[in-house]
């Protein structure tokens, strides 16, 4: 549908521009509260335009923290939350591509069994079964540790469902290409379907590692060590400061921080996966 | 170069009919051998089979003296070209021919060697660099080839290679592979369905139905004596006419008409006479009376399509006879071909 209607071009732009908008104010909102002096907050009055405390602000929250709340330096959290999340999407992709494989392209006993056992995990997120999992967690030692915080979430259905697909539209003639080429399952699984799933795999680890970054709950319930604190859940102990008021300005200096590796993510995968997307084919 | 012999082979799908059974044939070294037959007769399965992609249910493949029928199809030395090319998208065309080799050991020089002789052969040099989706289709089809001669194997096997090109190409690739496999010697099994490319590639054919063989033979061979009625309306383009008749101590009855037959015995055959075999007649008493229907122009011929006693019949007489609402027509004793009604084996 290509028309020209300068009303109807007004229109749609207007409603884009107002979608954005709404978006994104928040996001300005945080940004400049973050360059202001904690007073700037105590009047009542959230002030619209940038102040001169930024450099103070994103200095404190990188290298000393905010003591009053119990948060460590933002550094070390950031730095927790990026081997959290990196840990937990290259896990996802590895788990879930060779299982994929292994469903796709193997015929051995209790295949459906497997199938459907990895189809059940999608019915249980790690919310539902939370105090579980945790038990297990716990008995094996693994709280305050980077294993705790990753391996219970790295077991992913739709990831490995999504290779499926990605498999399934493969033509058998490829593979039997490839073993009249002399490759075996691996060499086959190593040449041919990983280069020609790259591109999902470029759009799964955005997606993935988003997921990971964003982890609140889970990471709450088992680091009491704040050697193991990630940031997202960091955030949320310094707005919960006990008879006092939160210093919005440190807090929302650590909100942007962490919203700023998976904007890096997405910024540097896109171009990637777009390239991909325009250069593949099957 | 080898001889691949099929001993007595059968498939049994898991859970299946038979999709082949009880085929013997013997290929000689470097000969082209076709195998033909309409979707779903078993060609596809059978090459399958012979390329180690399909387990053997039944009987023995050997390739030259040894039996393969537990052998890996990377371990039989056989390459083979696919219908849709099923070319690596992600290598370029340089790698792609050369994957084969790299997975074998093949020394790098000895690659570079084998896939720049190749890439000359075809005329693919220019593309090396290029990745498949760059190319079109009948320049992926000679990767596709070019794939299959840097393995210098002991045969080619074809599934369909031509189906994806437009008509043209089809018939400039068919020539090419004739001329290619001449040159190169390679024992080779081609599968089709089209009885064009069949008789134009094959030294021999192999006519297949439901799974087991019709009729084993050359090319011409097979035109001039089809085995059976299947074989018959099968090869040859326009089809041979199959009329209904009634042998009857020498003569052949189609409804009133009736001509000489060189066959004892009387009953019910099914009588094949090629379009082509037909032509027009004046006085002769027992000539065949056909109403036209309407007539197809092929440039030097046309095909006239009618009716002899109610049953259809096609000739091809050339463009510039005159025609009317009937014609008077004959063939040759020798152009009749007769079968049995009932099996549809040949009689004559
Ligand atoms: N994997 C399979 N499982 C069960 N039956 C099969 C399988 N592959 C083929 N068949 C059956 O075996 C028979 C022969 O199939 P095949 O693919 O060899 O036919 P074909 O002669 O190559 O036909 P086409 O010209 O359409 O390619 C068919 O009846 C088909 O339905
Ligand atoms: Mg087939």
């Amino acid at each position: 549908m290509v028309e020209d209607r300068p009303f109807l071009n007004f229109l749609a732009h207007a409603v884009l521009i107002l979608g954005v908008v709404v978006v994104a104010f928040p996001v300005y909102l945080a940004l400049i509260a973050s360059t202001h002096t904690a007073q700037a907050f105590s009047s009542g009055v959230i002030p619209l335009l940038p102040g001169a405390e930024m450099a103070n602000n994103y200095m404190t929250m990188l290298g000393t923290g905010m003591s009053s709340s119990g948060a460590p330096p933002l550094g070390g959290m950031m730095l927790n939350s990026l081997i959290m999340a990196l840990i937990i999407s290259l896990g996802k992709i590895v788990i879930s591509i060779t299982s994929a494989f292994a469903i796709v392209y193997f015929r051995f006993p209790f295949r459906n069994l497997a199938f459907w056992a990895i189809f059940v995990t999608l019915m249980l997120p790690v919310e539902v079964r939370i105090v579980p999992t945790f038990k297990v967690v716990a008995d094996l030692g693994m709280l305050n540790s980077y294993a705790g915080l990753s391996v219970p979430l790295i077991a992913s259905a739709t990831a490995t469902f999504l290779f499926r697909q990605v498999f399934l539209t493969i033509p058998d003639e490829m593979l039997e290409a490839a073993r009249i080429d002399g490759a075996g399952p691996m060499k086959f699984f190593r040449d041919i379907l990983i280069p020609l799933s790259r591109t999902n795999i470029a759009a799964l680890f955005v997606i993935l590692f988003i997921y990971g970054w964003n982890q609140y709950l889970w990471p709450l319930l088992i680091t009491t060590d704040d050697r193991f604190y990630t940031v997202v859940a960091g955030i949320k102990r310094m707005a919960e400061v006990a008879d006092a008021v939160p210093q919005w300005n440190f807090v929302m200096a650590a909100v942007m921080l962490a919203m700023l590796p998976p904007v890096l993510v997405v910024i540097f995968m896109q171009r990637l996966f777009v390239k991909g997307l325009t250069e593949t084919e099957k | 170069m080898a001889t691949i012999t099929l001993e007595n082979v059968g498939k049994t799908y898991p859970g299946g009919a038979a999709a082949v059974q009880g085929i013997n044939i013997a290929i000689q070294d470097g000969e082209f051998l076709v195998l033909v037959g309409p979707s779903g007769c078993g060609k596809s399965t059978l090459l399958r089979m012979v390329a180690g992609l399909e387990t053997i249910t039944e009987g023995t493949v050997r390739i030259g003296d040894r039996v393969v029928n537990q052998v890996e199809p990377a371990d039989r030395d056989i390459a083979m070209v696919f219908q849709n090319y099923a070319l690596y998208p992600h290598m370029s065309v340089r790698q792609n021919l050369a994957y084969g080799l790299k997975n074998r050991g093949t020394p790098a020089a000895e690659i570079t060697r084998r896939v720049d002789e190749a890439a000359d052969i075809l005329e693919i040099r220019p593309y090396l660099d290029r990745k498949p989706r760059a190319l079109s289709g009948g320049q992926r089809q000679r990767v596709a080839m070019g794939r299959a001669i840097v393995r210098e194997p002991a045969a080619f096997l074809f599934d369909e290679p031509l189906s994806n090109l437009d008509a043209k190409l089809r018939v400039t690739m068919r020539g090419e592979i004739r001329l290619l496999q001449r040159r190169l010697g390679t024992t080779s099994i081609y599968v089709t369905h089209d009885q064009m490319e069949a008789m134009t590639l094959a030294d021999r054919l192999v006519v297949l139905n439901g799974g087991r063989i019709e009729q084993i033979g050359a090319p011409l061979e097979v035109y001039r004596r089809p085995a059976s009625a299947f074989v018959a309306a099968f090869i040859g383009s326009p089809a041979m006419n199959l009329l209904n008749a009634t042998l009857d101590n020498g003569r052949l009855r189609i409804g009133s008409a009736s001509l000489p037959a060189d066959v004892a015995g009387s009953g019910a055959v099914t009588l094949g006479i090629r379009p082509e075999d037909l032509r027009r007649t004046a006085g002769r008493a027992d000539a065949l009376h056909m109403s036209v229907d309407y007539v197809e122009e092929l440039g030097a011929t046309r095909l006239v399509h009618g009716r002899l006693e109610g049953q259809k019949l096609v000739c091809t007489l050339s463009a510039d006879s005159t025609l009317g609402d009937m014609l008077a027509l004959e063939a040759d004793a020798g152009a009749l071909h007769l079968f049995d009604a009932g099996t549809g084996a040949r009689i004559n």
